[in-house]
């Protein structure tokens, strides 16, 4: 195995365990600051109770998230310092940007959420649920602003090889900035949502009196922030789409298996690519769907693959896997959450077991989705770590080998395999606990 | 100086600026964490004296990483150098911060795995207060880097007696800072424990100081010849002598601003020595510099307006924070 393979997989293995926790984290910290509000406008005890218990769901997720992000942080120097050569005048800024405008503002704010409750008055405390909540979707921005100027870079020239910044607002809200954050901070929304969604039917199904109230009032927000997002997902994965056939063609077609640049393309709705023959085996498709939907027009032409030259076109199989899954499982929210709606509007979803125990067993899923459609994203920028600028082989460290690599991958795996056993203990029993007896009895943060 | 120039020297200022930050804030978490077997006797001292950090640690660790996003984005040079060259060290470093970002919060609640979680709060607090100063004296000493600006040497190259002797100075000033955030936050017994600890980790502070002088004396003796690391150098040793004074008195508060003053100077120090090199090599002309290191005039004034919008909010936001949790934290209580 060589280097830039393991610097690849090490870096998709980090960034993509990490990448469990930030969505949780933006879609609880939206249910925080919609609880707290709620409480504010109802004075119902139990939204108080539930958000006692949302926060240390969220701190534990937080805490996760922070801690597997520290490696990221430094990722970059470590072994990808060519990379961090070329492209660190314009690359590190949204990085420093990231940790003053909002690490700062989610880690000092949340210790105030878990522990201050008894501490600061009741507007006080709901101001640090929206700081936290600010935090985080800042966080985001920053995060896909660095990651969107390696997908559509902007904004710079190159001089003697390295990339120079020209213009900072082009480089940030380059091509794929806006629709990219739009799509990922819905992705974290139902993420989240789904979460609290599946606790809320855990508890009911539990049938524990205390435990009713409190259910049914994270339920109904939490279905609609899912419900929303899951449909609004459906125009926003378009806009992408869209984005990405316009400015990263080859990775459209790579998405969609488009081996020849054809007139009214069809949209491919499963099929297993063979990247040798270039073909793609047992092909169901929509005809000219796909040149509908990006050009608006039934005969449009859509690129394929055989306009590149073949080492600037990136894998197939894993991107086009990739997209079509999120597709797939995008699809699922939308009719999860129209389901949810309905029976919710019917008064009958405290009631329908069959529909809370489907909730349990969907929990996974937006987070494959995020996962699959971050790989297909990544991978379909392949073989450039920044797009026809500079290449993933040449951007890693020359002086860090296979070894220590491979060495620190395998620290990295058992560390996180931890971490992942404890955590998983951790929120299990949080939730477990249910939601407690009484707003006063709760213990406020003490217990860390 | 041109506008460019004057632009990298406020960001060597400014990098300086967050590490110190980050010294003196996550310092006394770093510090008290590994002072926890020690300073500990029992369950209710171990939550007290974790309550003390509990709600603030994370927070302080911020400035690490502000600090290492800032290197990347004003000296993305340096970063790749120091992070790649550096590279088994600094993942010993990592892999001890990430176990212990997670560790608090699982040690409270995985209580099948409770020692495990208490030994990487431990060792996660202990092994990177010794290793960045090993870090920031290879920097300070020089290493063997290539007319590309890439470190040739090997994990060994770091483990040289200057840098060590840094790390033990390092360790100590984390050490102290830790026991005198442990005095001012607890009550009773512990907080005499902590006291006490505090006054002989300031004898040992004070010994790593003097041996490290006659270390630099040795290998290193340019480093002597700076009027303005002199005087830092007196400030941390009258520091020093105030943060024994006033640990004696019960005074734990301005021993705190004292034991921060010393973690400061010896920032002083480093500045002092170190300017204009980000990263000394062997041969001094292969050094990276504030010059040859940074990045473009654009980047750095993007930079410096993101520093002086944000940072003043943080620094706003983050007094308040540790008012809010100001006082005592009562034994048993579990804060």
């Amino acid at each position: 195995m060589d280097a830039v393979f393991l610097a690849r997989l090490q870096f998709g293995f980090t960034a993509g365990f990490h990448f469990l926790f930030p969505p949780t984290t933006l879609g609880l910290s939206l249910l925080v600051v919609i609880v707290e509000g709620l409480y504010v406008r109802t004075k119902d005890e139990s939204y108080q109770r539930l958000s006692i218990y949302l926060v240390k769901i969220l701190g534990t997720v937080f805490v996760m998230g922070v801690a597997t992000g520290i490696a990221l942080e430094f990722a970059f120097g470590n072994n990808w310092a060519a990379y961090s050569r070329t492209v660190g005048d314009i690359f590190g800024a949204p990085l420093a940007a990231e940790a003053v405008f909002s690490f700062f503002l989610e880690s000092v704010f949340l210790g105030l959420l878990v522990f201050s409750r008894n501490r600061v008055s009741a507007r006080t405390y709901r101001l640090s649920a929206f700081l936290v909540f600010l935090g985080a979707h800042l966080s985001g921005l920053w995060i896909i602003i660095a990651n969107s100027w390696m997908q559509t870079p902007d904004g710079f020239r190159l001089e003697g090889g390295r990339a120079v910044l020209t213009d900072f607002w082009r480089a940030a809200l380059n091509p794929s900035t806006v629709v990219r954050f739009v799509h990922t901070i819905l992705a974290g929304w139902l993420t989240g949502a789904l979460v609290a969604m599946a606790v809320a039917a855990w508890l009911m199904l539990k049938g524990r009196e205390r435990d009713k109230a409190p259910a049914a009032r994270l339920m109904k927000p939490a279905l609609i922030v899912f419900a929303a997002a899951a449909v609004l997902q459906l125009g926003t994965g378009h806009a992408h789409s869209v984005q990405v056939w316009r400015t990263q063609p080859e990775k459209m077609a790579a998405y969609e298996a488009r081996w020849q640049t054809m007139n009214g393309a069809p949209f491919t709705i499963f099929g297993i690519p063979d990247e040798k023959a270039e073909r793609t085996r047992l092909l169901v498709e929509v005809p000219k769907m796909l040149s509908l939907l990006t050009r608006f027009d039934l005969n449009g032409s859509v690129l394929g693959l055989d306009e590149f030259p073949k080492e600037e076109r990136p894998p197939v199989l894993i991107p086009f896997a990739g997209y079509h899954l999120m597709i797939l499982f995008g699809l699922i929210f939308i009719g999860v959450g129209i389901g949810g709606v309905w029976l919710l509007a019917r008064k009958k979803l405290a009631s329908s077991r069959r529909y809370l125990k489907l909730l349990l067993f969907a929990v996974p899923l937006p987070y494959l989705a995020n996962e699959a459609g971050w790989v297909a994203t990544e991978v379909g920028r392949q073989p450039w770590a920044v797009y026809k600028v500079l290449r993933t082989s040449d951007a890693v460290s020359a002086v860090v080998p296979a070894g220590p690599i491979l060495f620190s991958l395998i620290l990295f795996t058992l560390i996180y395999a931890l971490i992942a056993a404890g955590g998983l203990t951790v929120i299990l029993k949080t939730i477990r606990g249910g939601p407690g007896e009484k707003a006063a009895e709760a213990p406020h943060g003490g217990t860390r | 100086m041109t506008g460019w120039d004057l632009l990298r020297n406020i960001w060597f200022l400014l990098i300086g600026v967050l590490l110190a930050g980050y010294s003196v804030l996550d310092g006394f978490d770093l510090g008290l964490g590994a002072l926890l077997p020690l300073l500990a006797k029992n369950e209710d001292d171990k939550r007290a004296l974790i309550g003390a950090i509990g709600p603030v640690w994370d927070g302080n660790e911020v400035w690490l990483l502000a600090g290492g996003g800032a290197l990347f984005a004003a000296f993305p040079l340096a970063y790749a150098t120091v992070f790649s060259g550096f590279y088994l060290a600094l993942m010993l470093v990592l892999f001890s911060l990430i176990l212990r970002a997670v560790s608090l919060e699982f040690r409270a609640h995985d209580s099948s795995r409770q020692g495990l979680w208490e030994g990487a709060f431990v060792g996660g607090s202990l092994l990177p207060a010794l290793l960045f100063g090993v870090a920031l004296g290879n920097v300070i000493v020089g290493v063997p880097l290539d007319s590309r600006g890439e470190f040739t040497g090997s994990f060994f190259t770091l483990l040289r007696p200057l840098p060590l002797v840094f790390g033990l100075l390092g360790l100590c000033a984390f050490l102290v800072h830790g026991a005198v955030y442990a005095a001012l936050k607890t009550e009773g017994e512990l907080r005499g424990r902590a006291q006490k600890a505090g006054r002989r980790l300031v004898l040992a502070f004070a010994g790593a100081f003097a041996l490290s002088f006659i270390m630099a004396w040795i290998y290193r003796p340019t480093t002597l010849k700076s009027i303005p690391a002199w005087i830092f150098a007196a400030l941390v040793l009258l520091s020093l002598v105030l943060v024994s004074g006033a640990l004696r008195k019960g005074r734990d508060g301005r021993a705190f601003v004292f034991s921060s003053a010393a973690f400061l100077s010896l920032w002083g120090i480093v500045g002092a020595i170190q300017y204009p090199d980000l990263v000394r090599a062997l041969d001094p002309a292969l050094s990276l510099t504030v010059r040859n290191a940074s990045s473009s005039a654009l980047t750095l004034k993007v930079m410096l307006i993101i520093a002086l919008v944000g940072m003043p909010l943080v620094i706003g936001y983050t007094i308040f924070a540790f008012r809010v949790f100001k006082g005592r934290v009562r034994p048993g209580a579990g804060y």
